[in-house]
């Protein structure tokens, strides 16, 4: 973009536009490109499914974007996971969701009251869109069915 | 309006007190319980009723049965009351079905006939221009049923969720709050009377199902029974499921839903953020109806208990005082 004054607000303008949120901006003057041009990186949470808008925005704004980067995995869903879960080979619940491709999971805290006693887990599994996450939980019900144990999800999980 | 009440345990009594008690325009004039009877088509003195009832366990004479009440025609509305049998729904059942045929109004509190055959029933009744009302056996005291044919009328229903069974709500209450595992809660809800000496039908999610299939049936049509909701209970929750939830301010609750669009009838526990409005405390039930004016709108009060259930007995005959009172 152009290094002048008020430059910044036309790219941020796109990214509000699409209910966007911006995550941070590295804005670095090089001084051995020369010229009046400015390269800016910017990290945004966009909706699902509006970047072509987004760069057709900053087009109109006049910014050109020279890359988009790494597209991050933004969606979580936690839910709690009750019974033998360690017996039942945990890594291999994990795996399932991991190999999938689509979706992973993110974080796992557990808690062991006693030996033969059932365990309880929050496990987050993390995606890109709402779509896949549901498609994992869609597998990890198979995987508690078949393991017996009992997954609660959240209300608006649907 | 002549009333004859079958069933003459807490909710028939307390529907009796409150007739006797208010100025409704409505007289009892028959009462049976499973060992005796009354009838007097003038009206009965329900102090004396409730006196004999006390002192000798029957609320009138051996020598006056159900039957002699049902082929009698000493009565408008039928309040079925009885004990619900959630197998067969009988004797209810046929008590409503010989009513109806009548051409009499009934109002029951009682789930089994209702859930089992509602379709029947509410055929029965329009054939016969009769009306069935059955406000009590879905959340108690909460005017659900009203709600949704009178207050929301002309709204299109796209999904219904909420706790329905105040047992397992106070279960999980007292796990979250106290740190107390699920068998501490249940032997404490079993102290206060909350839960039956066999909880079975209220943990294991049966209870709360029923409700669902007797308003999935009234409210969409949908023709379910019993078989047709996915049921989990919340005997296999852990109090360390739920501190993990109340780590990220949330808690689990046993939630009943019906989405039909999305093929969804089922009762299951939930995890639920502490701030939504179904998170109610103690023996409190709470229905979220989503609809296509009125937006979101919930329902909050208790679920269960004799006054509670006369409540809505007394608004269901009230409802059918001011509409169908003067048909003849």
């Amino acid at each position: 973009m152009k290094d002048s004054p008020g430059q910044l607000v036309s790219v941020i303008q796109p990214i509000s536009d699409i209910g966007g949120n911006i995550l941070s901006v590295i804005h670095e003057r090089d001084p051995e490109a020369g010229g009046d041009l400015l390269d800016v990186q910017i990290m945004c949470e966009i909706p699902e499914g509006s970047l072509e808008t987004l760069l057709s925005g900053f087009r109109t704004q006049g910014v050109n974007v020279l890359r988009v980067g790494e597209e991050r995995f933004l969606v979580r869903r936690s839910v709690i996971l009750i019974g033998h879960l360690i017996h039942t080979d945990i890594s291999d619940t994990i795996d399932t969701i991991d190999s999938t491709g689509y979706a992973e999971v993110h974080e796992l805290s557990m808690v062991m009251p006693a030996i033969n006693e059932p365990s309880s887990a929050k496990m987050t599994i993390k995606s890109d869109c709402l779509k896949d996450i549901n498609r994992a939980l869609a597998i990890l019900r198979d995987v508690a069915r078949a393991k017996g144990f009992l997954i609660i999800e959240p209300l608006e999980g649907n | 309006m002549r009333i004859a009440i079958i069933g003459f345990g807490s909710v028939g009594r307390g529907v009796a007190e409150v007739i006797a008690a208010k100025n409704t325009g409505l007289i009892v004039t028959a009462v049976a319980d499973s060992r005796s009877g009354a009838i007097d088509a003038s009206g009965l003195d329900i102090a004396a009723v409730l006196s004999n009832k006390k002192e000798t366990g029957m609320c009138g004479t051996p020598d006056i049965t159900v039957s002699d009440i049902l082929s009698s025609d000493a009565y408008d509305v039928l309040v079925e009351v009885s004990p619900t049998n959630a197998e067969t729904g009988e004797p209810a059942l046929g008590y409503i079905r010989e009513a109806l045929a009548g051409g009499k109004h009934v109002v029951t509190s009682n789930k089994g006939p209702v859930a089992l055959r509602f379709e029947e029933l509410h055929t029965l009744a329009a054939e016969h221009n009769a009306t069935l009302r059955y406000e009590a056996t879905v959340c108690g005291a909460i005017p659900l049923m009203h709600t949704i044919e009178c207050g929301i009328a002309g709204n299109e229903i796209s999904r219904l969720y909420g706790v329905f069974n105040g047992t397992c709500n106070y279960i999980l209450t007292r796990m979250a709050e106290e740190g107390l595992t699920y068998q501490q809660a249940l032997l404490e809800a079993r102290e206060l009377g909350y839960a039956e000496a066999d909880p079975t039908y209220d943990v294991k999610g049966i209870d709360a199902a029923i409700k669902l299939v007797i308003l999935a049936n009234a409210v969409w049509g949908m023709k379910k029974t019993l078989a047709d909701v996915d049921i989990i209970g919340i005997d296999g929750v852990t109090s360390a499921a739920i501190a993990l939830a109340e780590r990220e301010d949330q808690t689990i609750r046993l939630i009943g839903e019906i989405d039909p669009a999305n093929g969804v009838l089922r009762v299951s526990p939930g995890i639920i953020p502490k701030s939504h409005p179904l998170v109610v405390r103690d023996t409190l039930n709470a229905v979220t109806i989503e609809t296509d004016l009125a937006g979101e709108i919930t329902l909050i009060g208790k679920g269960a208990g004799s006054s509670e259930t006369a409540s809505a007995v007394i608004s269901d005959l009230l409802f059918i005082r001011d509409c169908h009172g003067r048909r003849d």
